[in-house]
């Protein structure tokens, strides 16, 4: 945890995050020889943080590999992560606050973004942060938030025994988060803006088919209502305005993702939503040597596997960029 | 676990937070929460590095339900941060070392 100047002079490879994406990078970057350094981030409870959205799941039931129920998210990372080590990555719990990609070395600063001198500094850079979880952006859920909201279903699930609670959202989290609950809760109201979900198939079925679960259709949340904890929510239909309230104890939020791509938006080219646009096929970004893999540069896939699958790709792409210029 | 760090049960709770003269944190958290076991090496460096300034200890919701419940613990991991046995501050949710001794008041 130290943030004191690197006095390894330049690494071959600084990799951003340590999700499936970035881990991954770090196995191949470690075995191909290069010793990558992993910012794997810093504690969070929204899905930024070392190991990525994965730590706020239960099990997975997608990945391949592991049949009898999957696996768990947290498990999973801490494979991935012993396996990088493995081979000799290092991860720091850290996350950068400034990056320069406009000379190389590249640098980058971790703490302090205003210091003279860059923390480390890097040949290449593999990006993986990722993307962290959408809020609603209401004034009462940012205060309730641990008061009866909460960004993790798998954290605090347990604490909702019996009680009515809400789920926000229409996809495959919004869905998985609702079947989750319905063990502890005694019912789940999954309220969404629309009259048909984004969600896959099988999570759909699987919801329909819970007993515990009822649809709020068209519907989206306009307040959080309760004083110290949450007592309610203020609802509104937005095919007839009609503003009702839905007595819950409980909320979760899950609207999706938006890509952790602040730190580089002036820097690297990206879509009109923030993702990382990157060359063809390959992982290269729009800067020579800086390459971005996983959710942060995927609005289409999203999932760990396709995620790990880039992160392969970006530690080739940067060793052969790197042997080709003569690092 | 680590020898820095007390584990509280319902049963020791009370008797350890108005025992200490130093500030007591306590880690609310259990085995399926993810972000709980990222914060877990942060706190056990902070015991380390802070020494008898301060006590670091960590109670399981899931064996011990009724702590939580009294201090309205509704997420985890959460914090709370006892001073002369009154609590004294409340952090939700994980965040990094730094952010952490700050919010703490250490």
């Amino acid at each position: 945890m130290t943030t004191n100047i690197d006095t390894n002079p330049v690494h071959d490879v600084l990799i951003l995050g340590s999700g499936p994406a970035g881990l991954t990078a770090a196995i191949y970057a470690a075995r191909a020889s290069l010793k990558p350094l992993v910012l794997e981030g810093e504690p969070s409870s929204t899905g930024d943080q070392p190991g990525g959205q994965l730590m706020l799941t239960t099990e997975v039931e997608n990945y391949p590999g592991f049949p009898d129920g999957g696996i768990t998210g947290p498990e999973l990372m801490t494979r991935f992560r012993d396996q990088a080590m493995d081979f000799g990555a290092v991860l720091r719990t850290e996350k950068a606050s400034r990056v320069d990609f406009s000379q190389r070395p590249f640098r980058v600063w971790v703490g302090d973004p205003e210091a003279p001198q860059p923390t480390y500094s890097a040949h290449s850079i593999i990006i993986s942060t990722g993307a962290t979880a959408m809020l609603l952006n209401l004034e009462n859920e940012s205060r309730l938030m641990g008061h009866g909201v909460s960004a993790c279903a798998t954290c605090d699930g347990f604490f909702f025994r019996d009680h009515d609670i809400a789920v926000v959202g229409g996809g495959d989290t919004a869905l998985e988060e609702a079947t989750f609950l319905t063990k502890f809760a005694k019912s789940v109201t999954v309220i969404h803006r629309r009259d048909e979900l984004r969600a896959s198939k099988f999570m759909q079925d699987r919801a329909f088919a819970n007993d515990k679960i009822t649809f709020l259709w068209d519907t989206v949340v306009e307040d959080v209502l309760g004083q110290d904890a949450v007592e309610g929510l203020q609802v509104r239909n937005v095919k007839t305005d009609k503003v009702t309230e839905l007595p819950v104890t409980g909320l979760f939020v899950a609207i999706g993702h938006r890509p952790a791509t602040l730190l580089f938006a002036d820097q690297l080219k990206t879509d009109a939503v923030g993702y990382l646009i990157t060359d063809g096929k390959s992982t290269r970004t729009s800067i020579e040597g800086v390459f971005a893999c996983g959710d942060v540069q995927d609005a289409t896939y999203r999932q760990a596997i396709t995620a790990a699958g880039s992160g392969c790709s970006a530690a080739i792409d940067a060793e052969r960029w790197l042997e080709a210029n003569d690092h | 676990m680590s020898e820095h760090i007390t584990t509280l049960t319902d049963a020791t709770f009370d008797e350890v937070v108005n025992a200490s003269s130093a500030p007591v944190v306590v880690d609310f958290w259990a085995e399926w929460c993810g972000p709980c076991k990222m914060i877990a090496p942060i706190l056990d460096e902070i015991a380390i590095e802070q020494g008898d300034a301060v006590r670091i200890t960590k109670l399981n919701v899931d064996e011990n339900p009724a702590v939580a419940q009294r201090f309205g613990v509704m997420s985890i991991p959460t914090i709370l941060v006892f001073r002369d046995g009154e609590l004294d501050k409340k952090i939700v949710g994980a965040k990094g070392k730094t952010q952490l001794i700050e919010e703490m008041g250490l």
